[in-house]
């Protein structure tokens, strides 16, 4: 099909080095003239949408290098260093994250596509088989990024995941050692996840341009499933498909954008706001959403090696598709039995999702067993069967008479394309929630904050009563190590001067040295230090406190969160609700009682709280009525205290936000303008083709 | 595909494209700057670049002493009276880049030179109380500078920089 190109450059210099190098010719031959088949439908575009991902990752990846310090003491602080002081780190940073869900999601839906039009049929089979190697190589790529911030479920993650080499009979202990480089995972395993995670988007890359080489020896399937014959089934890639894959892309990124300015942490984890703890596993370890289904599978199976493998076969057998399925009609939508099982796995897949981010107890474990065998079932007996049983509708004799034929349909198609976004942007979010299963805590009531939706802004008095709040009573124990006294004084903050946040910060005695003696001393603080934390280390902190080390309130509000349930997770993807973490720790600043209920003993040393998971905290009742006097006259009541300081917190935790939510109107604004534009562009230029 | 339309009559189908064009571009270039901008130096590189005070009261005449400021270093030399003699006293004329000594101190404080101790040349730091000046020696490529941190000899095109400081009181400087 792209056979040597005739295309010769006018230009004299571009001829000389055409002459000599054929590479124009080559962009002509695949990019403009290639012809593509005129039938084919939006889901065709997300091979247009993962170029750009992964263009897109690389990019930010390799930006967010720069800032980034791989070694286990730094990580996590160079990360947060990243999101509060680089210029645009934080949107680098949301952009790299959310793109890693965002790439999974579309290459999803890529997969689904092949799978429903039989794209992986002879003469195809390499170009399939390709694909699932560069699946492989996203989920490598992709487990050793969420490794590299450091964050407790980066840690747990990476120990649960190479664990699994461990089931490998007489070798497993060596091979898991080898990973590591160490007796456990630490510092090595880090250095070379990062060096591996900078390496294999290339190897992916490499891959994609045999992906895309495969492609267009064998020609584009099509949603009819019969091979273009004639010029008349066929339109150049330049401009049509191009135009076509640009309007994809630009829907597409509005459904990024709203992740990266608006919901940054809602595919995440809380818990991986807290940085890595070598001697505390989180209560629910669950990996990102794009492995859940796979994560089920391992659960389901109640033998270590078999599990393992069970797991990694789900993915291999996908290499052996185009022989399990002989039949001879590729598209479904001419089985129509084919089509039927096609959503029921697909549903099954879903469902394999949900049960991988629940516990692993009771029910879930009995239906994930069954949707284990719905899952191999699929490709080991229903798909061979029905290329023996089933009769398939009558195939178009061109793509012509296909185009033809549904022309009529048209905009029913756009609106079920629309209609399947949703859908599947709701499936998406369906997959994301966490077993955060009861652990004895009272879901904490929500309350309303000025800084949530996409036009929240922090409330500046509410900000500076906080910080009073955080000084007078909070600061004796716990540290706030990210915030620096000039953050006082940045836009989108508690709305100080600089001379303010300067005098503020000579209040503080800061160590510093060694002087020319060789001896630590103290001096006042300056607005380039950050606010000293009570306790020299966490040894320290701990002895101080009966055991329990106050934690550090920089990002507490990002590092709490509580199980929202069905279906208001799934509202909150369109409310934008994001709040879950202040709500909380609201609730515990106000949720102490004096007397625990009947039934709940609480043990020497510990309190009763009524959100505190468990109910027992060691922290006694930080706040009573009139401890701190406000001078603007608001109350001095706990309610009021909580409030302000949770606010203050949330700003501490992210002291972005307000720029972020500006810039998203603004991308957003563009996004949807630009969009337009190019679907009437687009329309303009298939005008010609139809 | 603009071949239905001449440039006097410009087509809606036109307009669009230069439109949708235009957008494009506009959402580039818009891209392209966050991607750039995080290359310059981030918040805390430059809330760690505030000013700095340096007590003089222990550099003894004809020492000098080296500070960091902005991760520059910073020579502050006590000059002795010879010294300050032959920063005063050379012609202008026969300096590659004429500077009078009286533009390089500050005033009634003669006697302390404050440059940022980066031989203009390449960027090596050059070593105090050598050369053939009483002053600094490059030993990257030779540049010689004075007592007053002015090039005589050498590749270096310019003098030693003079960072921007004040005098607090007499045995105080602030630095930046």
């Amino acid at each position: 099909m792209s056979g040597p190109s005739d295309f010769q450059p006018s230009n004299p210099a571009l001829k000389w080095i055409e002459r000599r190098l054929p590479i124009f010719g080559l962009i002509h031959s695949s990019f403009v003239a290639y012809p593509t088949p005129r039938n084919l439908n939006y889901w065709w575009t997300f091979g247009a949408i993962l170029s750009m991902m992964l263009a897109l990752q690389i990019l930010t990846g390799v930006i967010l290098a720069m800032h980034y310090t791989p070694h286990a003491d730094l990580a996590f602080k160079s990360v947060e260093l990243i999101v509060r002081d680089v210029n645009y780190g934080w949107l680098l940073r949301n952009m790299h994250a959310c793109g890693a869900s965002m790439f999974f999601f579309a290459v999803y839906i890529h997969m689904f596509r092949g799978l429903y039009y039989g794209s992986y049929k002879e003469p195809r089979e390499v170009l399939w088989i390709l694909g699932v190697i560069i699946y492989l190589l996203m989920m490598a790529t992709g487990f050793m990024g969420y490794v590299l911030p450091w964050g407790q479920m980066s840690f747990w993650g990476a120990t649960v995941i190479t664990n699994l080499f461990s089931a490998v009979p007489y070798f497993g202990e060596s091979i898991v050692t080898l990973l590591w480089g160490g007796y456990s995972v630490g510092n090595p395993t880090l250095n070379r996840f990062f060096s591996l995670h900078y390496l294999l988007p290339f190897v992916i890359a490499g891959v994609v341009v045999l992906h895309v080489w495969a492609l267009h020896v064998a020609g584009q399937n099509n949603p009819a499933g019969v091979e273009a014959k004639t010029e008349k089934d066929t339109v150049p890639f330049t401009p049509y498909a191009t135009i076509k894959d640009m309007f994809g892309v630009s829907c597409f990124l509005i459904f990024f954008a709203w992740f990266i300015f608006y919901m940054p942490n809602y595919l995440g984890d809380a818990d991986n706001y807290i940085p890595a703890n070598p001697g505390v596993t989180p209560a629910h370890i669950v990996p990102e959403w794009y492995y859940l289904p796979f994560y089920a599978i391992l659960r389901s199976i109640p033998n270590k090696l078999a599990g393992v493998v069970a797991m990694f076969s789900a993915i291999i057998i996908l290499c052996f598709l185009p022989w399990l399925d002989s039949a001879r009609t590729r598209s479904s939508k001419y089985r129509p039995l084919a089509k039927q099982f096609f959503w029921i796995f697909v549903v099954v897949c879903i469902l394999l999702g949900y049960l991988g981010s629940q516990p692993p107890e009771g029910i879930y474990v009995i239906a994930g067993r069954i949707l284990t065998v719905c899952y191999f079932a699929y490709f080991l007996i229903v798909l061979p069967l029905l290329a023996r049983i089933e009769t398939p509708r009558p195939v178009p004799n061109s793509i012509a008479d296909d185009v033809l034929a549904k022309s009529k349909g048209r905009a029913a198609t756009a609106a079920s394309v629309m209609l399947a976004m949703v859908v599947a942007g709701s499936l998406l979010v369906g997959g994301t929630q966490n077993a955060k299963a009861d652990e004895g805590g009272t879901a904490p009531p929500a309350q309303k904050w000025s800084f949530s939706g996409p036009f929240g802004k922090f409330d500046r008095g509410s900000l500076q009563r906080g910080l009073k709040v955080y000084k007078e009573v909070c600061a004796a124990c716990h540290g706030l190590s990210y915030v620096a006294f000039r953050n006082l004084a940045d836009p989108g903050g508690p709305g100080y001067s600089p001379a303010q946040a300067a005098a503020f910060a000579s209040e503080y005695k800061i160590k510093d040295g060694p002087n020319d003696q060789g001896e630590m001393f103290e001096r006042p603080g300056r607005p380039a230090d950050y606010f000293p934390s009570p306790f020299p280390n966490e040894q320290a902190a701990r002895a101080a406190n009966g055991g329990a080390a106050p934690p550090d309130l920089s990002l507490i509000t990002k590092a709490r969160s509580y199980k929202r349930g069905f279906p208001q997770f799934a509202i909150d993807f369109f409310t934008q609700y994001q709040e879950q973490g202040p709500d909380y720790v609201d609730a515990i600043l106000q949720g102490f009682e004096d007397k625990a209920p009947a039934g709940v003993t609480i043990p020497e040393g510990s309190y009763y709280n009524k959100y505190f998971p468990g109910h027992a905290i060691k922290m006694p009742k930080p706040l009573s009525d009139g401890q701190v006097t406000f001078d603007d006259g608001s109350p001095a009541t706990v309610k009021q205290y909580a409030h302000d300081v949770t606010t203050f917190l949330m700003w501490a935790a992210e002291p972005h936000m307000e720029e972020r939510k500006r810039i998203g109107m603004q991308v957003f604004f563009f996004l949807v303008v630009f969009a337009f534009l190019m679907y009437f562009t687009k329309r303009k230029v298939w005008a010609n083709a139809h | 595909m603009t071949t239905a339309s001449s440039a006097d009559h410009p087509t809606r189908r036109d307009f669009l494209f230069v439109a949708t064009g235009a957008a494009a571009a506009v959402g580039a270039a818009a891209t392209v700057w966050p991607l750039v901008a995080q290359m310059n130096p981030d918040a805390a590189t430059i809330a760690a670049g505030a000013p700095i005070e340096v007590d003089l009261t222990p550099i003894a005449e004809g020492q000098d002493i080296k500070v960091f400021w902005r991760g520059k270093p910073i020579y502050i030399s006590h000059r002795t009276k010879k010294q300050i003699q032959e920063a005063q006293s050379v012609a202008l004329s026969s300096l590659p880049d004429p500077q009078p000594d009286s533009a390089r101190v500050k005033a009634g404080h003669d006697q302390w030179l404050v440059v940022i101790g980066i031989c203009t040349h390449l960027g090596c730091i050059p070593i105090a109380h050598e050369g053939n000046y009483d002053g600094f020696f490059c030993p990257c490529h030779g540049s010689q500078y004075d007592s007053s941190g002015r090039i005589r000899q050498g590749p270096a095109p310019a003098n030693l920089a003079v960072p921007p400081y004040a005098f607090l009181s007499d045995t105080k400087i602030q630095i930046g």
